[in-house]
């Protein structure tokens, strides 16, 4: 099937070269950072997880938001989901790859990655993290691949692929579970020791991984023949409508504790982010831009009429992608380390090689999905195109 | 008999997989060599169940304190990287309210508040960054030490996140350039590894006290606490002691005396 | 064969490149078997010169031995390893092997030159200086 990707329109191989190109870039600063040391991002003693984590934090809600598709088609028989759920498995599979590759350019001695298997360790969420992970992985590779070929040699899935969508479905919120652990369990951390950090990641999953979804069906409508079907991406915008409100509502949750408790470990983290602390703010103008997006996004996505209309949507859907991103990505992981134990303030803020490491790390995720794309939408387009002889209309 | 390019690839991976995976199993599984190897103990060396420490502060004074990080940092090829971002202490002074933070009040004795206290790893009786860590590069001994394995150390820096003391440093790049002075009989660190204070456990092993109780002069008392007539137990008995963030549960086995 | 002569000249390609180490060094004589040296002044003063195991055994094994001084020091805590013989020796690789061994470049680096082996090590057990001074 992989055939498929190696023929393509010219604006496809540009595509592809120019991902190429900053994935390059990307191998070329991560030798540098092999060489020098992990100083040449802008971590420090204090702030010991930076942009890296974060990207990681987020990109694990996203590869969890494949569920939200798969879910109501094979648990509920929503046939409306039935044309996009290799889209979302397609999404998960290099959500998932990009994860595990910003861990990989996070570690110290990333040589020794293997001793998280040689040594395992069960009371360490990482060492869960890790396992969660390779397994998501396998499994939407499987599920996907084989569904498919199925679909492509016109037949149904085989009836063994079964358990393991069941397992996907049950796996998925796990992944994102395990990553809201690594926060949530450690003492001395008050901005990430709640209960509702895994709910609150759960939340942010669903709405961002969605709108990536609502984002991507757009562009395959565009520059493929498939049409992943109007009802369907309505639908992914209902639940990018609750789960963002649902999002919005626990980070306001936790905002109440914080400053109706007005205990100092709660509110400092906040304060910094949102207003600065102690003449520093680094971190304001993103919490703000990200904040303003998310009531943008709400006002878009709750109004029925605006959220009908497929533009708004697809606008609506990338304010909550990139709100989401800088809450996520950015907001959480440094808001944990600052102020540090010795309740200071000593700030974070990445470096030009750390930026195109992560940049040549999405572009690694891009150049996957472009590639599984082109194999999905192809034998789309050839199996719908085959049956009903037209091409697709907006009909679900 | 004709077989596809598919079936073909099929069979081949399947095939290195097995043989490759039979053949790594049979090695790793071989009983090696020192199954039966002979270890013994040095006779001089200090045995303890439960390691602690009681930093008296009405016993130091700066110079002494000075002496104490000093000879700890030089001893243990501790880098100097003059710049807070890649700092790597083991062991340093802070003053009231950063060491005790929540515990400050305005109206607190100005000379307490501006006492800089000794600082270091807790070794925690139930630490959380032996938790978390994935490889168990970082774990507790029998004698309560908090260890750290450099050659396991993948660098993820999980433990550095779960410390609630700030007592761990991260080694951002080489710090060979930056030791001072090497100290020839005790290993550096390379980069992408987290180090911190481990007590001394090589000087323990030959029945030495650790380098900075050694230069205090008395302000710091080593011991073990699990020992009912050990000093540091008198000490404890005679003083009131406070540790640090002891509501986490992490059972710090470091106490101060103001 | 459908594109025969592309598929020919490909195969030749191929051995060409995969046989070119051995055509290299045709014709040229082994290079000599490493020698490494042990007249270091430290073992040059031992009244028996015995290292922790015998030779033939630390040829073989001495990177299994280090391997399991290395967890036995630092994972278990146990310092004193009783050798065969009954000696006993501190465990530690710059206070115990290299204190005789003083001359890295000409003992350890021999053999593991020749084999193009890098035992990461050095990174951070530091070397001892040459001429035996520590």
């Amino acid at each position: 099937m992989l055939e498929v990707a190696l023929k393509g329109s010219r604006r496809y191989w540009g595509l592809v070269i120019f991902l190429l190109g900053i994935i390059g870039l990307g191998f070329i600063f991560y030798l540098k950072q092999f060489n020098y040391g992990l100083g040449i991002t802008g971590m420090s003693r204090d702030v010991s997880w930076g942009f890296y984590i974060g990207q990681f934090t987020f990109l694990v809600g996203v590869a969890a938001a494949a569920v939200m598709v798969v879910l109501p088609y094979y648990l509920h028989n929503y046939k409306k989901f039935a044309r996009i759920t290799v889209i979302a498995e397609f999404l998960a599979i290099p959500s998932v790859l990009m994860c595990m590759l910003f861990i990989f350019v996070d570690m110290g001695q990333p040589l020794r990655v293997l001793n998280v298997l040689l040594h395992p360790t069960p009371n360490s969420v990482m060492f869960f993290d890790m396992i969660v992970l390779s397994f998501y992985l396998m499994l939407n590779l499987l599920v996907g691949w084989t569904v498919l070929s199925a679909e492509r040699k016109g037949t149904p899935p085989p009836t063994w692929i079964k358990p393991f969508i069941y397992w996907a479905i049950a796996w998925a919120p796990s992944i994102h579970i395990v990553t809201a652990f690594l926060y949530a369990g450690l003492p001395g951390r008050h901005y990430w020791l709640s209960a509702i950090m895994a709910a609150r990641f759960l939340a942010s999953a669903f709405s961002a991984g969605p709108s990536l979804i609502i984002i991507l069906c757009f562009i395959v409508r565009r520059y493929t023949k498939f049409d992943p079907g109007k009802e369907a991406i309505q639908t992914l915008g209902k639940i990018v409508t609750y789960a963002m409100i649902m999002n919005v509502l626990f980070l306001l949750f936790e905002v109440f504790t914080a400053f109706y408790s007005k205990i100092p470990g709660h509110t400092l983290p906040f304060t910094y982010l949102y207003s600065g602390l102690e003449g520093h703010g680094k971190l304001v103008p993103i919490m703000a831009f990200s904040s303003i997006l998310a009531a943008v996004s709400l006002f878009l996505l709750i109004i029925p009429k605006i959220r009908r209309n497929e533009k708004a949507l697809g606008f609506a859907a990338v304010t909550v992608f990139i709100s989401l991103w800088l809450d996520k990505g950015f907001g959480l992981v440094v808001g944990g380390f600052v102020p540090n134990m010795f309740e200071r303030v000593f700030e974070y803020w990445p470096t030009t090689p750390e930026l195109l490491i992560t940049l040549g790390v999405w572009g690694i995720g891009f150049l996957v999905l472009t590639i599984l794309y082109k194999v999905a939408t192809t034998i789309k387009e050839e199996v719908i195109l085959d049956k009903y002889g037209e091409k697709q209309v907006k009909s679900g | 008999m004709s077989i596809s390019r598919r079936q073909f690839f099929k069979i081949a991976g399947a095939t290195a997989v097995i043989g490759l995976g039979g053949i790594s199993a049979i090695e790793i599984l071989q009983p090696g060599q020192f199954e039966a190897a002979q270890l013994s103990r040095n006779p001089k060396a200090l045995i303890g169940k439960r390691w602690g420490m009681v930093v008296d502060m009405k016993k130091f004074d700066e110079e002494t304190m000075k002496k104490s990080i000093n000879a700890c940092h030089r001893i243990h090829n501790v880098p100097d990287f003059g710049n807070p971002k890649d700092e790597i202490k083991w062991i340093w002074p802070e003053t009231f309210g950063h060491a005790f933070p929540g515990q400050e009040s305005k109206y607190m004795s100005e000379e307490i508040e501006h006492l800089p206290f000794l600082v270091l790893c807790n070794q925690c009786n139930n630490p959380p960054c032996v938790r978390v860590c994935p490889t168990k590069a970082t774990f507790k001994r029998a004698d309560g030490i908090v260890m750290m394995d450099m050659h396991r150390c993948i660098g993820c820096r999980f433990c550095m996140a779960a410390c609630p003391y700030g007592a761990r440093s991260f080694n951002w790049r080489d710090p060979r350039p930056f030791i001072k002075e090497e100290n020839k009989e005790y290993p550096t660190r390379m980069k992408g590894v987290v180090e911190k204070c481990t007590m001394c456990y090589e000087r323990l092993a030959v029945g030495l006290m650790p380098a900075c109780v050694e230069e205090s002069k008395g302000a710091l008392i080593f011991g073990d606490l699990d020992d009912p007539n050990s000093e540091i137990r008198k000490v404890l008995q005679a003083h009131y002691t406070i540790r640090r963030k002891s509501e986490l549960g992490t059972e710090p086995s470091v106490y101060y005396i103001i | 064969m459908y594109d025969g002569w592309k598929v020919i000249i490909g195969i030749i390609i191929f051995l060409g490149i995969a046989t070119f180490p051995i055509l290299y060094d045709l014709g040229k004589a082994a290079p000599p078997p490493p020698e490494p040296k042990i007249d270091t002044p430290e073992i040059q003063k031992m009244a028996e010169k015995k290292c922790v195991e015998p030779k033939s055994f630390m040829k073989t094994e001495h990177m299994v031995l280090l391997d399991n001084w290395r967890d036995w020091y630092v994972r278990e805590g146990r310092s004193i390893y009783v050798a065969g013989d009954g000696k006993e020796y501190n465990i530690s690789l710059c206070n115990t092997c290299m204190k005789c061994h003083s001359n890295k470049k000409e003992f350890c680096d021999k053999c593991h030159n020749y084999a193009a082996v890098k035992p990461y090590c050095w990174d951070c057990h530091i070397e001892p200086k040459e001429g035996g001074q520590t």
